[in-house]
């Protein structure tokens, strides 16, 4: 009895090994990337934020009404041209896939910029910097600059554009900010 | 029937056992010199409440132990966003003056591995700093230490709390020297790109609600050649 005892401490210690190793402690949820291969060779990506139900934070010190409520942002004054906001981010099928946040600002070295983070928890984040004045057509370009994971070895360009609604509909959002990305590999830029 | 109830103690034993040496391990204890301590660079650094009720805004699935703040705040429920907390706080220079807004998104990583004593947190930050640029800062924490020495403890405490001393560094990579990717964006932190430690000093934690006393700080080296630095009016 003692070495099925002792045996059984062995099966123990061997069972737990084998358990942490191959039973994954975190498992992300994901959804399919819903890449769109275009006919000239690029490849783009779609994104959305529905507005407002998307908009997670509007730092913005001239607020009547915070978001969130109860959000106390700072008055000081080296923040009065910043507008720093957190949204939920979306793919072509409307789920969403991770959060976003975009700072927008202005000061005497920096000039006017925009800013984007995309987090996707089960790819990574992309940071990407925009052009401060939008285009003929409310577009706003911007370039890739750095990303982490999934987003490291890519290159490319973003464009935004605020599209109000349409529909009608009552529950409708106001509108949704149209993300699109174009990511490339670096080597392949590279070559070209 | 004596030898199966007999080998399902062993059983019992032999994962409590293997628990125990996972938790007692004496050797994943948690690294407290920052590699950019013996750096001849300048180091940038961004203190600033890790308490949530005291960001301007922190959210996450709103299960959590960690309370979201503001409590009417929407919250990351959605399955892909689940494991993941955001928050927007204010960061403060060496000097405790508000220097910088910054926002940073956590997700847990599917690298952990509780084999290596690897609890795994993929974290970038996204700051401005008003007259000077933005920055963005790509980094994997190692929370084993802080969930070992504070939050278990604290499950354990009858008070369901924990009371004490801790500090260390959270960053565990991407870089060779367990530092984390710092990428600047604008202003004078264009191009730069350099190295960074996230680091914790935790006084006090609560299971229901999380950290109550707790400073983070945030440490970004800067090559002498990389930034001019803006002169004084």
């Amino acid at each position: 009895m003692f070495k099925t005892f002792i045996a059984g401490i062995l099966l123990g210690i061997a069972g737990a090994a084998a358990a942490l190793y191959y039973i994954p402690v975190v498992n992300q949820a994901r959804e399919l990337s819903l890449i769109v291969v275009h006919p000239n060779q690029g490849n783009t990506e779609s994104f959305h934020i529905n507005v407002p139900m998307d908009r997670i934070m509007v730092g913005d010190p001239g607020q009547s009404e915070p978001l969130p409520v109860g959000l106390q942002w700072p008055d000081d004054p080296q923040f009065a041209a910043m507008r720093a906001e957190l949204f939920k981010i979306r793919n072509g099928k409307d789920a969403v896939i991770g959060v976003a946040s975009r700072i927008a600002a202005n000061d005497e070295v920096s000039g006017d910029i925009v800013e984007w983070v995309f987090h996707l928890p089960s790819r990574g984040s992309a940071y990407v910097a925009m052009e401060a004045a939008p285009r003929e057509g409310g577009y706003r370009i911007g370039q890739l600059t750095t990303g982490t994971r999934e987003f490291r070895p890519l290159t490319g360009l973003v464009t935004e554009r605020w599209v109000s609604d349409t529909s009608g509909l009552e529950d409708a959002p106001t509108g949704r900010i149209e993300i699109i990305t174009a990511f490339e590999a670096k080597e392949l830029e590279e070559e070209e | 029937m004596k030898y199966l109830i007999s080998l399902i103690l062993g059983i019992a034993v032999g994962v409590a056992a293997f628990l125990a040496f996972l938790y007692y391990n004496p050797m994943t204890a948690q690294n407290r010199l920052s590699p950019l301590s013996v750096s001849a660079n300048d180091i940038i650094t961004f203190n600033y409440s890790a308490v949530a009720a005291d960001a301007l805004v922190y959210t996450n699935d709103g299960e959590s132990s960690v309370t979201p703040h503001p409590p009417k705040v929407l919250q990351l429920w959605e399955p892909t966003v689940r494991r993941t907390a955001a928050a927007a706080t204010l960061l403060r220079d060496g000097r405790n003056q508000v220097a910088a807004i910054g926002i940073k998104f956590s997700s847990d990583s599917e690298r952990t591995n509780v084999l290596n004593s690897e609890a795994i947190v993929d974290s970038v930050w996204h700051i401005y700093v008003p007259g000077q640029g933005s920055l963005f800062v790509e980094q994997q924490e190692n929370f084993w230490s802080f969930l070992r020495e504070i939050v278990i403890p604290a499950h354990w405490s009858s008070g369901d709390n924990w009371r004490g001393s801790w500090s260390g560094n959270t960053t565990s990579g991407p870089g060779a020297l367990d530092t984390a990717r710092v990428v600047g964006g604008s202003g004078i932190f264009i191009g730069l790109e350099t190295g960074g430690v996230e680091s914790l000093n935790a006084k006090a934690y609560e299971v229901d609600g999380g950290a109550v006393a707790m400073d983070g700080k945030l440490a970004i080296e800067i090559p002498r050649s990389d930034i001019e630095p803006i002169p004084d009016p």
